[in-house]
């Protein structure tokens, strides 16, 4: 199948810190990825190096064949990649439907009644119909998930990058999150998923990647990289 | 429709009432309140839309200010033009400073910004031109459109640009900007990462507060006939132009339109019964008061007192 995003030779400095270095990923249309690897491995650096939040200072990123390097972050978001945050973001001032409205007036170019219809069949799908008028500085910790990802969706992403999603979560939201997530693949969006709880994301990933000090170091489908000493030592522990 | 009935009733009075026989003193008083609309109006676009607090207010007074007295030595250029090329000098100095400034965030913006005014100030005060640092006394140009004093003319002129200010104000609040602008000032990552040209909304966004800002600042050598840099750089612009937002709200156009109401009546009613000196204490006041009580400001309070009457 054809390669939705290609990373190449990709490295990141903080000073004479180098959060990634020599990172190579390719990632297929379609496909579930897990990203997993120790606090501080450099995960999020590189999903911000990929969606933009951050420039990468070596290396080269296609996005569907087309160097996006240059391109800004809401650039990129118009080209296909959405992503949620580690720490959820909402627009606190905003309603629950009004954040989803952002992302359909900026990428969709949808606004009025017919951006109102699309964010609530957006939130219908994520379980929050319910909460759309409410204020989103009042939404508790899985509804600030699912709200994050229902913005995110509202973009009409093609490759959504899911940062922590269920961080903090009980066991059954987990589930919950994971059901969204799953189905959103279905419907055809590629999804890279970084997680820390490792049932959901063994139940998730068709491939995992991890990283370790800013570079992959195992990369092929769940059941082998858990079983990687390397993995063990770096991350999973004895 | 409502507000373009309200805002010609409001200019057709303004006329009606400076063509009358009226106390000069309410015109004088007048201008001061107005332009302190344009000056609140100006600055919550970008500090209170986007979130990024602009303490060079005075910088694009004094260019507002400086540019219409060189379009009068230079050309004898009439007011109109006058404050039109202030007004875009400053919206181009907004659109400079940006570009400079907007990559900072917090309060690494608020003191670039203060640093403008400083810069401005010294140019004007060694450019013997503009009066240097000690001023220039005008001869001010006849007067138009049948008016009787400057006074007069210049209110009216004033409730104009007040008009003009406000409905800028709104139409960006209710457009796609606004939407952009309150999505940066809750989380400029997550705006970015919907699509929203951050930087670009932002550039907008300095661009026309500079211009209104200047606006203001424009008729100040006509009214007053004489101009000093001390007094048009002066900081306290920045305070009340922060202080009228914050009291009346920052996250709707109306707000800085009360609050300047508000803070600038109030401070002629205690101009004209205390002192003048008293000015500053009453600016303090309220916004301690707001700060502590109601700091979503008049707007917030509304909004509140309809929340729990349902």
């Amino acid at each position: 199948m054809e390669n939705i995003l290609e990373v190449k030779s990709l490295g990141k400095n903080f000073g004479g810190f180098a959060a990634l270095s020599e990172v190579n990923l390719s990632i297929r249309k379609g496909e579930r990825l897990g990203l997993i690897g120790p606090n501080g491995s450099g995960k999020t650096t590189l999903i911000n190096c990929i969606s933009g939040a951050l420039q990468n200072d070596q290396g080269s990123i296609h996005f569907q064949g087309e160097s996006i390097v240059h391109l800004p972050a809401h650039a990129r978001t118009r080209r296909g990649i959405a992503r949620s945050f580690q720490l959820p973001r909402p627009f606190r001032s905003m309603s629950v439907l009004e954040n989803l409205m952002v992302p359909l007036a900026y990428v969709g170019g949808v606004s009025g009644a017919k951006a109102r219809n699309q964010a609530l069949e957006i939130l219908a799908e994520m379980g929050l119909a319910d909460k759309a008028e409410s204020s989103s500085a009042s939404l508790s910790q899985v509804e600030l998930r699912k709200m994050e990802l229902a913005r995110a969706m509202a973009a009409k992403p093609q490759l959504l990058i899911s940062d922590e999603a269920m961080a903090g979560l009980s066991g059954s939201e987990v589930d919950d999150v994971l059901d969204i997530l799953i189905d959103l693949n279905k419907s055809g969006i590629t999804i890279i998923m970084i997680e820390h709880i490792m049932h959901a994301v063994m139940r998730f990933s068709e491939r995992l990647v991890c990283l370790d000090a800013g570079q992959i170091i195992c990369d092929g489908d769940p059941q082998t990289v858990v079983a990687n000493p390397q993995v063990h030592r770096a991350y999973l522990g004895d | 429709m409502k507000y373009w009935i309200v805002s010609a009733l409001a200019l057709l009075l303004a006329i009606a009432l400076a063509l009358s026989g009226a106390n000069e003193y309410i015109f004088f008083a007048g201008f001061v309140v107005l332009q302190a609309i344009v000056l609140a109006t100006a600055w919550n676009i970008l500090g209170g839309y986007a979130g990024y607090v602009n303490f060079g207010v005075p910088g694009f007074v004094g260019v507002g200010a400086y540019t219409a007295l060189a379009m009068h030595l230079l050309f004898q250029a009439p007011i109109l033009v006058q404050i039109l090329a202030g007004a875009v000098l400053a919206g181009v100095l907004g659109l400079g400073v940006g570009l400079l400034t907007l990559r900072l965030r917090g309060i690494f913006f608020s003191i670039a910004t203060i640093a403008v005014v400083f810069i401005l100030e010294a140019i004007v005060m060694n450019t013997r031109f503009l009066g240097g640092a000690t001023g220039l006394q005008l001869t001010r140009p006849a007067l138009a459109w049948g008016f009787d004093s400057y006074t007069r003319m210049l209110f009216v002129a004033m409730t104009a640009m007040a008009i003009l200010a406000v409905s800028v104000a709104r139409y960006i609040q209710n457009s796609h900007i606004g939407q952009g602008l309150q999505a940066v000032r809750d989380s400029e990552e997550a705006a970015e990462c919907s699509g929203v040209p951050t930087l670009k909304l932002k550039l907008i966004a300095c661009a026309i507060s500079g211009a209104m800002l200047g606006i203001a600042g424009a008729p100040l050598p006509m009214y007053l006939s004489y101009v000093e840099p001390a007094s048009t750089f002066n900081l306290h612009y920045a305070v009340i132009a922060l202080a009228m937002p914050i009291i009346g709200g920052t996250s709707h156009w109306a707000g800085p339109l009360i609050g300047a109401l508000i803070l600038g009546s109030l401070q002629q009613i205690v101009t004209v019964t205390v002192s003048s000196e008293l000015n500053v204490l009453v600016v303090g006041v309220l916004l301690v008061v707001f700060v502590v009580a109601a700091p979503d400001g008049v707007i917030g309070l509304i909004k509140k007192w309809k929340t729990s009457s349902k």
